[in-house]
């Protein structure tokens, strides 16, 4: 596990002081990013000739208010993918069929019938109230060709990189030399201004004066003595660190078997935390969430769903995509025929927060009682691309908050007789939860 | 100044030629020091590499690589369902109602459970719920963990599956139909209507089919008798709470007796009500848990307990039947006087009896019928026990003669309950096809055909019914752990019956169940008619089963009486550790059986209990002999209140197939249940050598220290004031005598805000049964430390409940007695004497756990702050920051607190249930497993209360009335409503009257401690 100290360590700052000037001596090797080259999909389809009546910026709405739900244009989801449905059907067919499909089967269309078959029997919900208008502009938006994803020119870029590599090697090279030569010509020099002086008979005084300073140092006992203080009391101080931090480990950011990004979740997604981790409001652990949980929305969100903006420049799209595959894999989904496989393999998360056996934490009553917000333990976990633990999660620090935090009694009538006693016998309207008890051993440890 | 004083070593030294001193003179040590064994052979020593600088360069290496290796936090996997089940949310217990059925026990139960895992066992409340758990019902979700289970199916002792078993058994059965012998199932009592119609549709295909039911501890008399009265094979029911007079002869109804239970109601007569409460009289020969309870007790041999119940048989019905002398005549007035009270109390009176005898057992039937005594009830008859011990012996000879073809067996022993086993065993081996559906590969299932793997009941469905009216479902609660198939499942198959064993009980429940949904059936898991069925007696001969009973001629020997222990009843979960360690109410020994003997006998046999040096208890081994078949190396215990000539063994000891090695204990005295009767003439022979016991209690007597355990009679109780029998103690304060409790060394917290929990006690409702301390050991996580460091009062249960004798006839004799010592030399000879328990001493029981002291004497020793006191009443324990002293436990009063003296889990020096896997499932993930060197002690369920407190909060209301009564372990599990818990500032909480009461008092009150337990004083109806 990884261990990260909780104090300013002195021999931290050298050791960052040393890197921070080395870095000054080594010339940059950033690359420059590739210029976003994806073409928007929106601006191919404004692009495109109108064929028919449809506007396809009008369809993209209509299509993503609508549609998006159960089809994506170019893969399976629980629909077909829809790029190109105007060449597969007939027009007219297509109108009865969105505004209603399961009269066509019971009326015995084979299309309707095969296609019905095709997509596991699931029925799709009927649009009455689509004119034909608004189906026209949904199929021009879907008949807009696929965007060609242009491979960034990397190449060329690496080519460059390198071409800067060679140059700062040669730069230092070149500076090593002349250090060099530096200090054979001060050898040098001095071996000859030896020379000069042995011929004129100058003697050279030797250097006593550090020796002497350093004896009486070292006669000095009560130099010796503070600086023996000052020494040990310098360990100790050290060593105090070292041993507060052993077990603590605020800032641990495990690799987890699944990247799971909370920043798109929690974040840019806006997912109520409580969503997944339902247990957090009534059981003691916040608990992981069951892949079943993942599938509620991953059923329909096959792949990397967001722009590739400057905030996903760790990973791209692919990577996104590839860990809702491991996802899949897990929970036995077959993307492609939209089906369960059976074949489960449980997933092995790497526990970010470990209390000791010893302390009993119980989530509800913090979210639910409390009304405590996650983010004030857990930090700001909608900006966490990987989740670390954000608090130290020692005795200390749960203690502090019992004593500063007021009890939430509002609408609570647990509470009421005794605030009531309570706000009466000490005359205060305000209690803490250590006030109630909140700080005794065995409230948390039994 | 100098001395010329010769110490001698031993007598051998006076001999001046004595080869023994010149030999210790030469060696230092008597025996020769084992250097063999840890420098192991000469040779691989030679060769060896190692020199010792290497040998100090790994130990340094290795200190080194520890303590680093320590710095590092392990990596914690977390695992989550991939499909978590709805009705699951981690970290919240789920509870289902069940029912507990292994022929021995019944209970009505509510099974709680975590992520999945069956925990803990609690009572069924619900009307309905006839019999509520006793301490083997609570300690058998641990043998749902036993990893001694058989796994799966064997034939021939192979590991097979269910598919070659069904095919090989469907083989057997057809050549059985074909007309190669007959068919026989065997089983204990099923109480099981479903079952009984599968066993009669099963048996239909085959002629001479028959269903013998075998009960290891029989009741076949009382049965006998019964079905000859009311002509069904079932057993009179009795509620002890509507009888003011009970008369026992030889039943420990407070035990196993006929299935047990019988606790709640007699515990709800004994609490004085109004100045009333039932008096209860036990004639017998052990001392049983009932007998320990009584009012009044007449030690009897059992010749003489039939001579007593022919009397009350004539003092009640008015018959004359001519009764031989009692040897002791005082003893004979007692039971005459007996006789005459239960007559005078009429209907209101009961009389009882655990007689192995038809004639015994009618008479009984027409004392009740003649008193028309509302306790007895033959209507709802108990289905509780339906062995007929006449059809097994009919069936052992059947199988010698090879009649048998094909053995299914269920929920049986016989090759280790059977006296007759090795004919048993022989018989098997005619035997085409035999089945036995076993837990484990018993001494049964390890002989048969097949070793059929069955589910423990927490893996099972099935129905039970207790009684007439009573239906109750069983239901799983957990999934098969092991690839088991149920004997009922099994049954169908074989049957070529297409359902499942479940659609076939949901459809005899329905006609069972009349009027209750099967979902609102099994979320009950009871089920009560509203009209219970009425019973007519018929005519039977019982004059004459008066005078066979009268004419009953005393055993040559000893009477050896067989019973069972509450710890271990029949036997078959003798691989529980919890039971095993379970100290027995009476004789407070663990990890053993015992022969008890009256002291009268073993000065007589030269007999001999003794304490040695460490605390331990030793006893001298006897030879029992019965009927020329002995059983060898049985320990003694010298029981006060044996009676004289008898002879008290266990059953249920002594197993040895499919046990963990140090489970392995105490002797088998079904060899000696000779035509199942627990009544047999014996004679002992002393052996040599002494058994080491574990007894967790040396002290026997209270020594006159009335203020330990309150006790008055009613009498007392209902004419004199408070003041005189529950005498607060005082003391001196600035010359004037004040209540001991007002005066105070520590300063008060103020309590009168919030919860402040107490916990009450009623030694008049508490019958010593032991349900708490199982259920205590299962909440909080308390480890088994196995005989030895029991022996060396290192035991760990957090509540234990102390047994005293008194010496003299009563407790209020020993307080005379001590009062009446006067000088030095009488006082010392006058507690000495008092030490011994009198011959029929009277018993007190007396649960103590942490008082929870609000001034705790353990919290100011504390070096470090590890316990401390909490504003709602408990006394806190935190065992992070214990470091081990043990100053808290030498300060305490009470004695309540437990040392880890060693690393208990995942410990193989100590191999019990936290040593393996499957046995940590039954671990409560809310309360810590402690380390080794912290100290530990009863914490008033802070688990339970705070859940309790948080459930509450949560639901924004305030704490139910009564709600935190089911929060402690204890007082949840008591079914006798002798504790209560409960919350002291809640005004409308049934605590606060008992705290007001004035039967309440502290224990040791005078030293200050102000405990949030208290006890209310015993009151004998004498």
């Amino acid at each position: 596990m990884k261990k990260v100290g909780n104090h300013n360590s002195f021999s931290r700052i050298l050791l960052f002081c040393l890197a921070f000037s080395l870095s000054f001596s080594i010339t940059s090797y950033a690359q420059d990013a590739a210029a976003p080259a994806a073409t928007a999909p929106a601006d191919a389809a404004a692009a495109a000739p109108a064929e028919g009546a449809g506007d396809p910026v009008k369809g993209k709405e209509l299509f993503n208010t609508l549609c998006a739900a159960c089809h994506k244009l170019d893969a399976k989801s629980t629909g077909p993918a829809l790029r190109g449905v105007a060449d597969r059907h007939a027009r007219t067919w297509l109108y009865s069929w969105v505004k209603n499909s399961s009269e066509m089967i019971k009326a015995g269309d084979p299309a309707a019938v095969k296609l019905f078959a095709e997509n596991n029997k699931s029925v799709m919900t009927p649009f009455p109230q689509l004119s034909h208008g608004d189906i026209d502009n949904i199929l021009a938006y879907t008949s807009a060709p696929a965007p060609v994803v242009e491979k960034p020119a990397g190449a060329a870029a690496a080519g460059e990189t390198s071409k800067t590599g060679v140059s700062n090697d040669l730069v230092l090279f070149a500076l090593v030399l002349v250090l060099a030569v530096l200090i054979i010509m001060l050898v040098l020099v001095t071996r000859t201004l030896k020379r000069v002086s042995a011929a004129n008979g100058v003697e050279v005084v030797s250097k006593d004066s550090s020796v002497s300073l350093w004896r009486a140092y070292a006669k000095n006992q009560f130099l010796v003595f503070v600086t023996v203080i000052l020494l040990m009391l310098s360990s100790s101080y050290f060593l105090y660190g070292y041993l507060m931090q052993i077990g603590v480990d605020q800032g641990y950011e495990p690799i987890q078997p699944i990247h799971f990004s909370h920043k798109i979740h929690a974040g840019d997604n806006g997912i109520d935390c409580k969503y997944c981790h339902s247990s957090a409001r009534v059981s003691k652990t916040s608990g992981i969430p069951s892949l079943n949980v993942c599938m509620n929305c991953h059923k329909n969100v096959s792949e990397f769903q967001g722009d590739k903006d400057s905030t996903y420049v760790d990973h791209s799209k692919e990577f996104y995509s590839g860990e809702i595959k491991k996802l899949y894999d897990a929970v036995g989904w077959d993307a492609a025929a939209q089906k369960y496989t059976g074949k489960q393999k449980p997933v092995k998360w790497v526990r970010v927060h470990n209390l000791p056996d010893f302390v009993y934490f119980n989530h509800s009553q913090h979210v639910s009682v409390a009304g405590v917000e996650c983010q004030t333990c857990h930090g700001p976990v909608e900006t966490m691309e990987v989740m670390r633990q954000h608090s130290p999660l020692t005795m200390g620090w749960c203690i502090n908050c019992h004593r500063e935090t007021d009890v939430k009694v509002e609408g609570n009538d647990y509470y009421k007789k005794i605030h009531d006693e309570l706000a009466k016998k000490y005359g205060v309207q305000k209690l803490t939860a250590a006030n109630m008890g909140g700080t005794e051993c065995g409230k948390c440890h039994y | 100044m100098a001395s010329n004083k010769k110490y001698w070593q031993s007598v051998e030294e006076l001999n001046e030629n004595s080869s023994i001193v010149e030999t210790l003179r030469n060696n230092e040590f008597v025996e020769q020091i084992p250097t063999d064994e840890f420098l192991g052979d000469k040779e691989a020593l030679a060769s060896s590499s190692t020199s010792r600088r290497d040998f100090l360069k790994y130990v340094g290496f290795s200190t080194a690589a520890a303590s680093l290796a320590a710095c590092e936090g392990p990596v914690i996997k977390s695992i989550p369902y991939v499909i978590q089940p709805e009705e699951i949310v981690p970290g919240v217990a789920d509870y289902y109602a069940t029912t507990m059925n292994d022929g021995f026990d019944f209970a009505n139960i509510v099974i709680k459970t975590r992520e999945g895992r069956p925990i803990k066992v609690e009572n069924n409340v619900l009307a309905g719920a006839k019999i509520a758990a006793n301490a083997r019902v609570h300690a058998s979700v641990l043998s749902l963990y036993d990893s001694m289970r058989l796994k799966e199916p064997l034939i021939s002792g192979k590991p097979a599956s269910w598919e070659d078993v069904d095919a090989k058994v469907k083989d057997g059965l057809s050549k059985a139909a074909a007309g190669a012998g007959s068919v026989v199932v065997l089983t204990g009592t099923t109480a099981s209507p479903s079952t009984d119609k599968l066993i009669a549709e099963f048996g239909t295909k085959y002629p001479g089919f028959k269903h013998v039911v075998y009960d290891a501890v029989s009741s076949s008399e009382a049965l006998d008798a019964f079905q000859a009265v009311y002509g069904e094979r079932a057993l009179a029911d009795y509620d002890f709470g509507k009888a003011d007079v009970i008369l026992s002869v030889g039943a420990d109804f407070l035990g196993d007796w006929q299935g047990g239970g019988f606790d709640t109601g007699y515990s709800a007569g004994r609490i004085p009500k109004q100045g009333k409460m039932s008096k209860h009289i036990q004639i017998e020969a052990n001392m049983s848990l009932a007998g320990s309870n009584a009012d009044k007790r007449i030690p009897l041999t059992v010749t003489e307990q039939k001579y007593a119940l022919v009397t009350i048989y004539n003092v009640i019905t008015g018959a004359s039947v001519s009764v031989p002398k009692f040897a002791n005549a005082a003893y004979g007035e007692a039971v005459m006087a007996a006789a005459k009270q239960v007559k005078a109390a009429g209907a209101r009176g009961v009389v009882v009896s655990g007689l192995d005898d038809v004639n015994a057992q009618l008479l009984v039937l027409a004392i009740n019928n003649t008193l028309q005594s509302q306790a007895f009830n033959p209507g709802a008859a108990r289905l509780t026990r339906k062995g007929d011990a006449k059809a097994v012996a009919q069936l052992v000879s059947d199988m010698k003669a090879g009649k048998v073809h094909a053995l299914i067996m269920s929920g049986v022993n016989p090759v280790y309950t059977l006296p007759n086993s090795t004919d048993f065993a022989e018989g098997l081996k005619k035997v085409k096809l035999s089945v036995s559906f076993s837990l484990k590969e018993d001494e049964t299932a390890s002989l048969t055909t097949v070793a059929a793997a069955a589910p423990h009941y927490l893996e099972a469905w099935g129905d039970v019914s207790v009684a007439k009216g009573y239906y109750g479902i069983m239901q799983p609660t957990i999934r098969p752990l092991f690839k088991t198939k149920q004997f009922q499942d099994a049954l169908l198959a074989w049957a070529g019956n297409g359902l499942a064993y479940y659609d076939y009980l949901r459809a005899v429940a329905a006609t069972s169940a009349n009027g209750k949904s099967w979902t609102q059936l099994v979320h009950d898991g009871v089920h009560v008619s509203e009209v219970l069925p009425a019973a007519s007696a018929s005519a039977a001969d019982y004059s004459g089963a008066a005078s066979k009973l009268a004419a009953a001629k005393p055993a040559a020997g000893l009477e050896l009486v067989l019973y069972t222990k509450v710890g271990m009843g029949d036997g078959q979960q003798a691989n529980n550790p919890w039971l095993q360690e379970f100290p027995d109410p009476i004789t407070r020994v663990s990890w053993d059986n015992y022969a008890t003997v009256s002291k009268f006998d073993a000065e007589k046999l030269d007999l001999e209990n003794y304490n040695v040096a460490n605390g331990g208890l030793n006893g001298s081994y006897v030879t029992i002999e019965v009927n020329g078949k002995k059983l060898e190396n049985v320990p003694v215990i010298i029981q006060p209140g044996q009676a004289r000539g008898t002879v008290g063994l266990a059953l249920g000891y002594g197993r040895k197939a499919a046990m963990k090695k140090e489970m392995i204990v105490g002797v088998n005295a079904y060899t000696l249940y000779n035509n199942l009767n627990s009544f047999q003439s014996a004679k002992l022979t002393k052996t040599a050598g002494d058994h080491e016991f574990a007894c967790v209690q040396l002290q026997k007597t209270l020594m006159g220290r009335g203020d330990i355990i309150k006790e008055t009679v009613l009498k007392d109780f209902n004419t004199k004031d408070a003041s005189e029998w529950n005498i607060m103690p005082v003391v001196s304060l600035d010359h004037k005598e004040v209540p001991a409790a007002s005066v105070d060394l520590w300063e008060s917290f103020d309590r009168t805000t919030g919860h402040h929990f107490n916990l009450s006690i009623d030694l008049n409702a508490c019958t010593g049964c032991g349900a708490c301390v199982i259920a205590c050991h299962a909440e909080n996580n308390v480890p088994v430390v196995g005989k030895s460091e029991i022996r060396r009062s290192r035991d760990m249960h957090w509540l234990r409940i102390d047994r005293y004798y008194s010496s003299e006839e009563t407790f209020a004799g020993d307080v005379t007695r001590k009062e009446g010592a006067s000088g030095l030399f009488d006082s010392v000879s006058t507690f000495n004497a008092m030490e011994d328990p009198s011959e029929n001493p009277q018993v007190a029981f007396q649960p103590v756990m942490c008082q929870h002291c609000n001034h705790a004497p353990c919290e100011t020793v504390c070096p470090v702050a590890a316990t401390s006191h909490g504003r709602q009443g408990q006394n806190q324990m935190a065992y992070n920051r214990c470091v081990g002293t043990r100053y808290c436990a030498n300060n305490c009063p009470y004695k309540v607190r437990r040392f880890n003296w060693f690393l208990y889990n995942k410990n193989s020096e100590f191999d019990y249930h936290m040593n393996d896997d499957l046995g940590r499932m039954v671990l409560n993930p809310d309360v810590n497993v402690r380390s080794r060197g912290v100290m530990e002690k009863c914490s008033f369920c802070i688990q339970g209360t705070q859940a309790v407190i948080l459930k509450a909060k949560r639901e924004g209301r305030v704490v139910a009335k009564g709600e935190f009564h089911n929060a402690a372990a204890c007082s949840a599990a008591c079914s006798s409503g002798a504790m209560v818990f409960g919350d002291v500032n809640e005004k409308e909480d049934p605590i606060v009257a008992l705290k007001e009461d004035e039967r309440a008092y502290h224990l040791l009150s005078q030293i200050g401690t102000q405990p949030n337990v208290f006890y209310h004083v015993k009151v004998r109806n004498t």
